[in-house]
C-alpha cells in the first residue's frame, strides 16, 4: 500500500501534530504516514505521540531542514 | 465517548481565566494536543477565559505588566515599555504585530485551535457565576459549552490525573 504524505512544513507546534492524528485518524490498520515537518521540536513531539497513541514510528529522519516521520496506524 | 476512549484512558482538567491572545495559546494547544494523545480533556471557563468562549473573538494583547515581553522588530528584540501602553492605539498595534508574527511563524490561529479541541470532543464547560457577572449568555458563545459551577469542576478534577491552573 503507498504510503500517505502530509506536509505540515512551515507550520508550528501542535499543528503538525493535530494535523497527523486527523489524517491517521481515517487510514485504516496497518498504512503508514509520512509527515514532513521543519518544526524543530516535532522530533520529540511525534516520538511521544507515538508513544501514548500506540502507533509506531517506523522512521525519524532528516534532511537538510526538513525532518520527515514515518507513522504506522496502530488498531 | 469518542471511539477510541479505553479503560485506562488518562484525563485532563483546566481552569482557564485569562482572555488575552497570547494567554488563549497555552490553554488550547494542551487541549488539543492531549486530546491528540488519547486524553479526556475538560476545559473550564471563568472570567476573563469566557471571552475565548464567544462566538466572534476579538482576542488582544497588551503592553502593560509585560515586562517579559521583548518583540523580534527590526532584528533585535524591543523591550514595549509599560507607559507606551497608555498611548492610544499602541495596544492596538502590539496586537495586530503579534497576529502577524503568529501568521508568519505558521502558529495556528486561536480560532482554528478552538475549532480543534471543538472537534475532538474536548468538554468545554462556562462558569456559571462569571457569566452572570460579566452578563454574558450562553447565546453569545460559540455551539458546544455547557454552564457549571465550582462543584462541577473540583468532580471532574477529582477524576483526572492532570489539572491544570492556566
Amino acid at each position: 500500500m503507498a504510503t500517505q504524505v502530509l506536509d505540515v512544513k512551515g507550520l508550528n507546534c501542535p499543528l503538525p501534530i493535530l494535523r497527523a492524528k486527523k489524517a491517521l485518524k481515517d487510514m485504516p490498520t496497518g498504512a503508514t504516514l509520512q509527515v514532513l515537518a521543519t518544526d524543530p521540536g516535532a522530533v520529540k513531539d511525534f516520538e511521544a505521540f507515538c508513544r501514548a497513541t500506540g502507533n509506531a514510528l517506523l522512521e525519524s529522519t532528516v534532511e537538510g531542514k526538513v525532518y520527515s516521520f514515518v507513522i504506522k496506524r496502530a488498531g | 465517548m469518542p471511539d477510541d476512549v479505553k479503560v485506562n484512558t488518562k484525563r485532563m482538567s483546566m481552569i482557564v481565566t485569562k482572555g488575552t491572545l497570547d494567554w488563549a495559546y497555552p490553554p488550547f494547544i494542551l487541549a488539543t494536543t492531549a486530546a491528540a494523545m488519547g486524553l479526556d480533556v475538560t476545559m473550564f471557563f471563568t472570567f476573563y477565559g469566557l471571552t475565548l468562549l464567544k462566538k466572534k473573538l476579538d482576542l488582544e494583547i497588551s503592553t502593560l505588566g509585560n515586562p517579559a515581553m521583548k518583540m523580534p522588530m527590526m532584528g533585535v528584540h524591543m523591550v514595549m515599555p509599560n507607559l507606551m501602553s497608555a498611548m492610544p492605539g499602541v495596544d492596538a498595534m502590539a496586537t495586530t504585530m503579534m497576529k502577524n508574527l503568529i501568521k508568519r511563524k505558521g502558529v495556528a490561529s486561536i480560532e482554528e485551535l478552538r475549532a480543534a479541541a471543538v472537534e475532538a470532543d474536548v468538554k468545554m464547560i462556562a462558569c456559571q457565576m462569571t457569566m452572570d457577572l460579566f452578563e454574558y449568555t450562553m447565546a453569545d458563545m460559540i455551539e458546544g459549552p455547557v454552564v457549571g459551577g465550582a462543584a462541577t469542576y473540583i468532580e471532574t478534577a477529582t477524576k483526572s490525573d492532570i489539572n491544570l491552573f492556566i
